[in-house]
């Protein structure tokens, strides 16, 4: 019974999507409606941005904060607004936008939308990485991010190895996850427990994911490293949409499956584990930004463009209300977590009130 | 009938072995049992023996029993106060994270099932956070009804969200729910200690899971608990048999099915909770205890529930002691000790899952 009910409305779905591939106008619409969304989201990170630039402990009106930036402020509001509350702001922006995509790019790797980095555990493993280089080698940010991306590329590859047999599998994939990231976690805080007392401090604030400790070389640094990964998931973003269709479609098309696989992992991993070496593990950005992405803009995969920009905004209203809400501030990761696990409770009891019949 | 047909592909064989097992079983129980009750004493033994000073254990001991000995105060005193209590300490909650452990798998028919995995420890930390912070509760026996609290509530929180409804249980989508949950809880737990240094203090030694400077002192408290715990679920183990069957299977038994629940949920939430109110949370005990044991004699839950606190004891002994000896003098703590084992036995158990039947 339930079955046919649904059917025609699957087949005319079906159909909608199959007139709007092949009209050129129609197609135009569904672009046209991301493209909104994308002016939507811009003017929200705006702003954020904004907001994040006037509150504080010096609390700033929006002229003076616009007059700052075009260094017609005086000399403390554009101390305060240029040198302390920018670099914070902007890296709210960039970092958020460098998980969602990062989270993307997994959860369409996978074809499931719950295997984003943060639940598999890469971010976790780049916490490790950057942990031994920390308390082992010492270092500053170049080499804490080398040690986040291998330890992040290391984790994924063992995760991969370990989940993968006879094919990848949606559920062992998260499970092998789970397993790889609480024992990561088991060590870092053991890390914590043997480190100096000094370096245990930075590193557990840290660890919480907070970005108050952003500078303007990591800011530089980070920005230029993320933009060039976006750039590179950009070139093989139509071919991962081909890949998503199933491996036959792809290889009908040409599609080289490994390389494009390659380059999208590294590319994954790259972008979780830069804005790890900054900020610490910052948990649920990607898994939700492109579900809801996928959702406001009605289809099957999350444009790559608002994915970005709602991650940019999600982790700058996260940041917003880690610092300005509660009675005192708190690391960003923690405002993430507590509403991104919000928000995946939310999807399972929604996936469950479906399945009943 | 619907459920027959959708619990049927992932778990083919379920129910089915009892018989079998049952007549393998005698034997099967026996080795077991002596074979766990051998590990457990000498894992108590090497936990008294084992240590960051050497100490002239056997002598104190003897001359703790009436033979005339010189024995040095300070060694009398490692020996008879701290490694005799740690381990006692060690051998109760390592028992009961095996029977909870087996308990959480039994209620949820879900054969990855663990307090840790399904957030139950982070919402009995979570609730002793709380207490600290609002009420300066200090104390074990103040920690432990916030720990009860905050288990009870997240072990019916999961079982609601992951493990009913009609489609049938789920284990990623209960797995999922743990985790999400774990994580809201433990992020708050994070706001909460880092606005309030007092509260950050008093919970920093507690977060990892640890038998450091554990004994009588946080035991006896929790003593009465973890004995009604146990007997909750030694009660309840013959209808979990039946459960085990399906709903509908077990009240044509007459199985109260709905009071069953419900003494399973006040065993898990009396063990788990005293567990964490004396360690911390500790995870992956639970999960990999049971299998193991299941493994043995079968899933008959009248043997697999004692069976498994004794297991349990062996493993946290276990893991104490090797958390001792590898990074001495300093120590490594029991739970990432643990951590470092459960994990890929969860890893080895989702890559051979068809073999994950007879719950």
């Amino acid at each position: 019974m339930t079955d046919l009910d649904r059917r025609p409305a699957v087949l005319s779905a079906h159909r909608d999507r199959f007139l709007h591939l092949a009209l050129g106008p129609v197609r135009l619409r569904l672009e046209r409606r991301a493209l909104r969304l994308s002016a939507v989201l811009l003017l929200t990170g705006a702003v954020v941005s904004l907001l994040a630039l006037m509150l504080g402990d010096y609390r700033l009106s929006g002229q003076q904060v616009f007059a700052a930036l075009a260094g017609r402020g005086d000399e403390i509001t554009t101390v305060i607004v240029r040198d302390w509350r920018l670099p914070r702001a902007l890296a709210a922006l960039v970092f958020g936008a460098a998980l969602a995509v990062s989270g993307a790019v997994f959860q369409s790797l996978t074809r499931n939308p719950l295997a984003s980095p943060d639940i598999i555990g890469f971010s976790t493993g780049s916490y490790t990485g950057a942990l031994l280089v920390l308390l082992v080698l010492g270092g500053g940010y170049l080499q804490v991010a080398a040690g986040a991306i291998t330890g992040g590329i290391a984790t994924a590859l063992v995760i991969y190895v370990l989940a993968h047999r006879r094919g990848m599998q949606g559920f062992r994939l998260i499970i092998v996850g789970i397993a790889v990231s609480s024992m990561l976690g088991a060590l870092n805080s053991y890390l914590l427990l043997v480190a100096r007392r000094e370096i245990a401090l930075g590193a557990a604030i840290w660890g919480a994911g907070s970005l108050a400790s952003v500078d303007t070389t990591m800011l530089r640094w980070g920005t230029l490293a993320i933009g060039l990964l976006l750039a590179l998931v950009a070139t093989v973003a139509p071919a991962l949409r081909e890949l998503e269709l199933g491996d036959d479609v792809a290889l009908a098309h040409g599609v080289v499956r490994r390389r494009v696989w390659a380059v999208a992992v590294v590319a994954g991993v790259a972008l979780t584990a830069v804005v790890t070496a900054a900020c610490g593990p910052i948990a649920f950005v990607s898994l939700v930004a492109p579900q809801i992405v996928r959702r406001l803009a009605g289809q099957g995969d999350a444009p790559l463009v608002p994915t970005a920009l709602l991650g940019a905004v999600l982790l700058g209203a996260a940041d917003l209300v880690g610092q300005h809400a509660l009675p005192q501030p708190v690391p960003v990761g923690l405002v993430t977590v507590v509403v991104g696990g919000c928000y995946l409770l939310h999807l399972i009891l929604r996936e469950r009130r479906r399945r009943r019949p | 009938m619907s459920t027959a047909t959708t619990a049927a592909p992932g778990r083919p064989h379920r129910g089915a072995p009892a018989r079998p097992a049952r007549r393998r079983g005698r034997r099967a129980v026996g080795l077991t049992a002596a074979a766990l009750v051998v590990l457990l004493l000498l894992a108590v033994a090497c936990s008294i023996a084992v240590g960051a000073r050497e100490v002239a254990v056997l002598d104190v001991l003897r001359a703790e029993l009436g033979v005339e000995l010189v024995v040095d105060p300070d060694e009398r005193y490692i020996v008879l106060s701290m490694r005799v209590p740690r381990s006692l300490t060690a051998l109760a909650v390592g028992a009961a994270l095996g029977v909870a452990g087996a308990l959480v798998q039994a209620l949820t028919r879900n054969p990855l099932a663990d307090t840790g995995i399904l957030g139950v420890d982070a919402g009995a930390a979570f609730s002793v956070t709380l207490g600290i912070a609002l009420t300066g509760v200090v104390g074990i026996s103040g920690y432990a009804w916030f720990a009860f609290a905050g288990a009870l509530l997240t072990t019916v929180a999961v079982h609601l969200i992951g493990a009913t409804g009609r489609s049938g249980p789920d284990p990623l989508r209960l797995v999922l729910a743990g985790l999400a949950l774990g994580a809201v809880l433990s992020g708050i737990t994070g706001m909460v200690t880092l606005a309030d240094p007092d509260t950050f203090d008093a919970m920093r030694s507690w977060t990892v899971g640890t038998l450091e400077n554990r004994g009588t002192a946080h035991l006896l408290p929790m003593l009465p608990y973890l004995g009604l715990g146990g007997l909750l679920a030694l009660a309840c183990a013959g209808s979990l048999n039946a459960l085990a069957l399906g709903d509908e299977v077990a009240i044509a038994h007459g199985v109260p099915v709905r009071a069953v629940r419900v003494a399973v949920i006040a065993a898990i939430t009396l063990l788990a909770g005293s567990a964490v109110a004396i360690c911390g949370p500790i995870g992956f005990v639970g999960l990999m205890v049971p299998h193991v044991i299941r493994w043995c004699v079968g899933p008959d839950q009248v043997r697999l529930l004692p069976l498994s606190a004794l297991g349990g004891a062996v493993l946290l002994l276990a893991a104490d002691v090797l958390g001792r000896v590898l990074v001495a003098p300093a120590e490594m703590p029991a739970g990432v000790v643990t951590a470092f084992v459960g994990a890929p036995v969860l890893i080895v158990l989702v890559r051979a899952r068809r073999r994950l039947s007879g719950l």
